[in-house]
């Protein structure tokens, strides 16, 4: 071998250890952040600290219930906003792929899912609680929702392109008008990978904090008013990692376990039904074609 | 039967629905200038040029916050960079196969964690370990490198810049990846007919072709970083003023809308806030833009694109 080929071997050596390298240290973060996650909240993760209303300082036990319903409240409102708004957005971008409007609402979607949250929790306070006058779930919900309206968009757009063009002809040519075309078939054939979506999306609603604390505001007691303000589990974690108090800090290790727990379980369960969904597209291909036109 | 009363609505249901979308911006655009005005009307050369945030005086100063938000991003970008473009090259090009799927899955979970809990281990784990161990350790060289000048705190600029670089890092690798993986297949065959390494066939064949894409994960992960509010609010110690070193706290423009808007008692607070967030807002809508366009020329007319 030549010098030359030589040099070229080994320059290309300490490339491929230089890429083993980052991905290592990419993935230390996660493991660090996990482990000290389990090792702080695990010892206080009891029954009672589901169950029970957060204690004064001081105080042993109490718990986050009512965290966790308003963070159930607050997400259920904001999907409640986002996912037919979304779904009917989709449906219209995969449709009208190179309509002038649809490359402009494709565009802006994708700007849309990378604004900062908390301007979005500004927008909320300044349409509903400005004029309400108090905090509440309502401009929370709202402000999630805006959130993931974009993604429920776009991953419906993606999920529907995948639905073989064969499958809405056939369905086309047996009679069928374009709208239960659409929403029997294409829809119908989507759909799972659109859950899929949808639960991750949810997952990131679910987690968010910055748009919530002027709208949803975060309450120590029990509500579930959605016209006030209304407690969330990042809410209560953010808030007892500032308090100085030890009991508290440790409960924000614990909720931060429990809000992650929940998270993962989502879209555990969102790549659960991306299975279904292969096994789905993949009952249907082998009759129409490749699945990606 | 065709029915094209049911077509007619469908169209129009699914229309209005895609109109939501820009109509949500341009709404949100007005109604954050629109509560911005009266600060930008009466406090605009204080706002774009004070150092002082001094709110019972009414001064408004906001280049601290501004210069605190595009330092943390930028030295974010530094470190997050390298790291995410290595591991976007080890999953599609470099690594063993096997290996491919695992680590890309693995650091796509660093997106999923929230960003309070990411705050949270920020306060308790990364600045005790900063103020104990990493800036002792830095604090001699400050001598040469005024990057490394104390007091050393904990809560600083290096703080808050190291969580957003691990909570960007996934978003850029996973644009970059996928940027790389959209380069066709040809072109790495033909480098390696004419005799190229495998690290030649990515250095000639792949990031070329990628180059615009990858600017492009990387200005997303910058829109990002510019936007994070909670985890940064959480450890950059929240101080007014332009930061000499890296140990010094500092402020961000999200972190000082987080820390005072539910607070802001006087009209005009609130607005020299909502002024604070229309900045924040203009200049994350550009970056973004710039971000998607070139992210975009790179995806457009590949097999699996959505700009096809």
């Amino acid at each position: 071998m030549t010098t030359r080929a030589r040099q070229r071997q080994r320059r290309g050596q300490v490339m491929t250890v230089l890429t083993w390298i980052a991905a290592a240290v990419a993935v230390i973060p996660l493991v660090l952040i996990l482990a000290q996650l389990l090792l702080n909240g695990l010892l206080q993760l009891t029954p009672t600290f589901f169950t029970q209303m957060p204690s004064p300082p001081g105080v042993r036990g109490g718990g986050v219930a009512n965290a966790i319903i308003g963070s159930i409240m607050l997400v259920a409102i904001a999907m409640s906003v986002a996912v037919p708004v979304g779904i009917g957005a989709g449906l219209y971008l995969a449709e009208h792929r190179r309509g002038r409007f649809a490359l402009v609402v494709r565009l802006l979607a994708d700007v849309l899912s990378g604004l900062p949250s908390i301007v979005l929790g500004i927008f909320a306070w300044e349409l509903i609680v400005r004029p309400s006058g108090h905090f509440s779930a309502w401009a929370g919900g709202i402000a999630l929702g805006l959130l993931v309206l974009p993604l429920v968009t776009i991953a419906t757009e993606e999920m529907v392109r995948l639905v073989p063009v064969a499958l809405t002809e056939a369905a086309l040519a047996l009679g069928f008008s374009r709208w239960r075309t659409a929403l029997a078939v294409v829809l119908r054939t989507a759909m799972p990978g659109i859950v899929t979506a949808v639960l991750i999306a949810m997952s990131r609603a679910a987690g968010e904090t910055a748009p919530l604390l002027f709208t949803a505001f975060g309450n120590p007691f029990w509500s579930v008013d959605p016209s006030r303000p209304i407690a969330a589990l990042p809410l209560q974690i953010y808030s007892y990692a500032q308090s100085p108090y030890d009991e508290w800090r440790a409960q924000a290790w614990a909720g931060a376990l429990v809000l992650l727990i929940l998270v993962t379980i989502i879209s555990v369960a969102g790549r659960a039904v991306v299975g279904a969904r292969a096994k789905l597209l993949s009952a249907v291909t082998p009759r129409v074609g490749r699945v990606d036109e | 039967m065709q029915s094209p009363l049911g077509d007619r609505l469908y169209r129009t249901i699914t229309t209005v629905c895609a109109a939501a979308i820009p109509f949500v911006l341009v709404l949100l655009t007005a109604v954050v200038v629109r509560a911005a005005w009266p600060a930008l009307a009466l406090h605009a050369g204080d706002l774009a040029f004070g150092r002082t945030w001094d709110v019972p005086h009414e001064r408004f100063g906001a280049v601290p916050a501004v210069v605190g938000t595009l330092l943390s991003s930028l030295i974010a970008l530094a470190i997050a960079t390298p790291l995410a473009l290595g591991v976007a090259i080890f999953t599609v090009d470099i690594g063993p196969r096997r290996l491919h799927e695992p680590v890309a899955f693995l650091v796509n979970l660093l997106a999923a964690i929230p960003s309070v809990v990411y705050g949270l281990w920020g306060v308790f784990v990364l600045v005790p370990m900063l103020r104990n161990t990493i800036m002792p350790a830095l604090l001699p060289f400050g001598a040469v490198m005024p990057l490394f000048r104390g007091p050393a705190y904990g809560p600083s600029l290096l703080a808050a810049s190291l969580v957003l670089a691990i909570m960007i890092l996934p978003y850029i690798a996973s644009v970059s990846r996928e940027v790389l993986r959209a380069v066709p297949q040809t072109q790495r065959e033909a480098a390696l007919a004419l005799g190229a390494t495998r690290w030649e066939v990515v250095r000639d064949a792949v990031l070329p072709a990628a180059r615009s894409g990858l600017i492009g994960g990387v200005m997303l992960g910058l829109g990002r970083a510019l936007g994070e509010t909670l985890a940064v609010a959480m450890v950059i110690g929240n101080r007014h003023a332009i930061p000499d070193s890296l140990f010094d706290p500092a402020y961000t423009m999200a972190s000082l809308l987080a820390n005072e808007f539910a607070e802001a008692s006087s009209d005009a607070h609130l607005s020299a806030l909502m002024a604070v967030a229309a900045l924040l807002l203009l200049i994350t809508l550009l970056v973004n833009l710039l971000a998607r366009w070139l992210v975009q020329r790179v995806a457009t007319g590949l097999p699996g694109s959505r700009w096809t």
